[in-house]
């Protein structure tokens, strides 16, 4: 029902009254000149709060990490031209990573559209393809409803980045609001309750295949059906590996979790896919970072994968059993009918699929060498974080070494405690990321995992955090290099270090700069002084915390699917490929 | 298999639909042979016929990627065997007292029509398929072709069912 509209308002106010009747408490942004008008109403609501950063870039992850940490839509906004190609990297990762955002830009005023005008930038047509959606709006009539399908677009179906982009006459002109308006997407109709013929097929296959294994993608996390995994996992007995974007959807710790798969997966998580005789692929993409070479992923594996976006299905690895649908109704009705065709009698043993996989578990743990030379190892503080930190904190990391470490030496026990960059990988993610996360769960603690590298890219939203009372922790994994690069370069350039040195351990000095801006520096280049160092940190509730871990250069993520081979091809560490043994599969 | 696809696409008849619609083709890395956009009986739906060169399996995800666009309402492959497709075909030739007569008898065997006329050259509008349009323009370049231009294709299934018809019902569902 349509309430009698409020005359005499600005298209601006329109704007305001639009974001706090659609449910939006927190923004983040920077005004400028073409957006200025939406900035004066913002300065009177009591609903919103707007939170100046100090980089549009940070406003976007800061958004991003909003929405990851609660699943809400996350909001960001920026005046016309370089404000808004600022936020460019943060849309293209949120489309990356089918996350809900909607990003406010102003715009030169319609009139000047097209000519080039002062800081004048086509950010519908820059945003285009990195956009689940954009709007210019022409009118301000159209501002209520406009923000309305921005929302409803960006929050349903597959999630993602809608960008509004209006200009400034329109913001200023006289119009009217009335609340809710009449959604007009004719054309938007995600198919979320999966076919039913479908369901029956796969739950037939589920019931009959040998060496199963449950394929589990950020999907699930985004259809927040970790529960329902939980229960399809037990039901069935079938092993889970959880992608880097579905971390958290089901318990590190349990019996039937083999980690994660990919180019820096467990052995047993890779070689259970590549051995498998059905893949349950639920919310996942078949990404290459995951499949390796694709002619020789999982060569006898049957496919059933579960989608909301019938573009992802086929789209990478062809499916026996195509099933589109949101992942938790369709978690919950296989669920259903498998314990239907258990019923009736058809059940395969999976003893010895479970005898293999415990052995390639058991054999090729995850874990890393102590560093001979003395220095600190990354991996043991990221351990050591994430068993001092918890399993209720949320851990927020960056791109490069320490994101692989943070997802494999982290144990997540709940959803949504871990939020990254994967699709995109971008550098510079983590700090706004993490302030984001903290705006959102101002209850939890939030670590920023980062390597040095890339907080040099974004760590001016450190000042942010300091003045709008946003106590992050920030754990810089400091090896003075741009770490996965070196790797890669130790490994196929013969350690040929060509500009990946930073130096970032004498400039700058990072303690020095967290002081500078409002936090508090700490440094740590020991092992013995780690525990004591995240414990002070743990100890800080009120303030940002800069924690500067000095560790060694050397240390390598491992295993390792080298780029563009097959899995078959995992090093489980340098130099040494698993034995399968003659007898497997 | 690599074959000629025609798509009649429904779009909603918004700025950037165009733009929307050509960068997917583009950024997806198809070429688009032929792509005609116009007005449909439906003053807010607008209909692109693209002719597309692709296996049937991109195709497949093309179509897809073509449906999450928030503009697109409805997406039918047209077989040449139950469509009836046409392109327009405007063409200049060198006509003068010696060989007017003869251009004048190719316009009537493919039932084209002359469209203008000048001392030493006439204009001359053809319809039909691509093949029909080849081979007149074969059949006309030894007079001496000064000009052309062509349209992309539009479609239509045969029969009595209307593509548009289903797209008003999922107006009314939503």
């Amino acid at each position: 029902m349509t309430a009698t509209p409020e005359q005499n308002l600005t298209g601006a106010q329109s704007l305001v009254r639009s974001l706090e009747s659609v449910g939006c408490e927190v923004m983040f942004g920077i005004p400028g000149g073409a957006i200025l008008p939406a900035y004066d109403p913002i300065f009177d609501s009591t609903k919103l709060r707007h939170i100046l950063v100090r980089h549009e870039q940070g406003a976007g992850h800061a958004a991003e990490g909003y929405a990851q940490a609660t699943g809400r839509v996350g909001v960001c906004m920026a005046t016309s031209g370089p404000g808004a190609t600022n936020l460019v990297t943060p849309i293209a990762d949120a489309y990356m990573d089918s996350v809900p955002m909607v990003a406010i830009t102003g715009q030169v005023p319609s009139a000047s559209i097209g000519t080039d005008a002062f800081q004048e930038a086509d950010i519908c047509g820059i945003t285009m393809p990195i956009t689940k959606h954009n709007f210019l709006v022409q009118s301000a009539e159209d501002i209520p409803r406009t923000i309305a399908e921005a929302f409803h677009i960006a929050s349903t179906g597959r999630p993602g980045p809608v960008l509004v982009d209006l200009p400034k006459d329109i913001l200023q002109a006289q119009t009217s609001f009335a609340w809710p308006p009449t959604l007009d997407l004719p054309g938007y109709h995600p198919t979320t309750r999966p076919h039913a013929k479908q369901i029956r097929e796969a739950a037939r296959l589920v019931a009959e295949a040998a060496r199963p294994v449950l394929y589990v993608g950020g999907g699930v996390l985004k259809a927040r059906a970790a529960a329902e995994l939980r229960v399809l996992a037990e039901l069935t007995g079938i092993p889970v590996v959880t992608t880097l974007m579905a971390r958290g959807a089901f318990p590190d710790s349990h019996q039937q979790h083999l980690g994660m798969p990919g180019m820096h997966g467990s052995v047993a998580a890779v070689t259970a896919l590549q051995k498998s005789d059905l893949l349950i692929c639920l919310g996942a993409r078949f990404d290459d970072r995951v499949t390796g070479k694709l002619s020789t992923f999982a060569p006898v594996a049957k496919v059933i994968h579960a989608d909301i976006d019938p573009a992802e299905i086929s789209k990478n690895k062809t499916a026996d059993v195509p099933i589109v649908g949101d992942c938790r109704e369709t978690i919950a009705d296989l669920i259903v009918a498998i314990q239907e065709v258990y019923a009736a009698g058809t059940r395969a043993d999976l003893t010895g699929w479970w005898r293999q996989l415990d052995g390639w578990r058991d054999t090729y743990p995850l874990g890393y060498d102590e560093p001979t030379d003395g220095s600190l190892a990354p991996q043991y503080v990221i351990e050591r974080i994430g068993r001092i930190a918890g399993p209720d904190a949320l851990y927020v990391s960056g791109v490069g070494q320490h994101q692989m470490w943070a997802s494999q030496f982290i144990s997540y026990e709940k959803p949504y405690t871990w939020l990254n960059s994967g699709g995109a990988g971008t550098m510079g993610y983590a700090v706004p990321a993490a302030m984001g996360a903290k705006v959102g769960r101002p209850e939890a603690t939030v670590w920023a995992i980062d390597g040095d590298g890339c907080f040099q890219m974004t760590n001016q939203e450190l000042v942010t955090c300091a003045i709008e009372g946003i106590p992050i922790k920030v754990a810089i994994i400091n090896n003075g290099n741009l770490g996965m690069v070196r790797q890669w370069q130790t490994l196929f350039y013969n350690s040929r270090y060509s500009n990946t040195g930073l130096d970032s351990r004498r400039v700058p000095d990072f303690v020095k700069l967290a002081d500078a801006m409002g936090c508090i520096g700490l440094r740590c280049e020991t092992k013995d002084d780690v525990d004591a160092t995240i414990e002070k940190a743990m100890a800080v509730d009120d303030m940002p915390v800069v924690i500067d871990f000095v560790v060694g250069e050397d240390a390598m993520v491992w295993p390792m699917v080298p780029a563009g081979t097959s899995n078959d091809e995992i090093l489980a560490a340098r130099d040494t490929r698993p034995v399968w043994g003659e007898d497997d599969v | 298999m690599t074959t000629r696809h025609t798509l009649s696409v429904l779009v909603e008849d918004k700025p950037g639909v165009l733009a929307r619609v050509a960068a997917l083709f583009s950024r997806r890395g198809f070429n688009i042979e032929s792509l005609a956009v116009g007005p449909t009986e439906h003053p807010t739906t607008s209909r692109m016929t693209i002719v597309v060169t692709v296996d049937d399996l991109p195709l497949e995800q093309v179509t897809k990627q073509l449906n999450k666009l928030i503009n697109v309402l409805k997406i039918v492959e047209l077989d040449p065997d139950s469509s009836v497709q046409r392109e327009l075909l405007l063409v200049k030739v060198k006509a003068d007292l010696a060989t007017r007569s003869h251009v004048l008898e190719t316009v009537q065997l493919f039932r084209a029509k002359v469209v203008d006329v000048a001392t030493d050259a006439v204009t001359i509008e053809a319809t039909g398929t691509a093949d029909k349009l080849a081979a007149l323009i074969k059949v006309l370049e030894p007079f001496g072709i000064r000009e052309l231009v062509q349209s992309g294709m539009v479609a239509m299934g045969r029969g009595s069912r209307s593509m548009t018809g289903s797209e008003n019902r999922l107006r009314s569902a939503s």
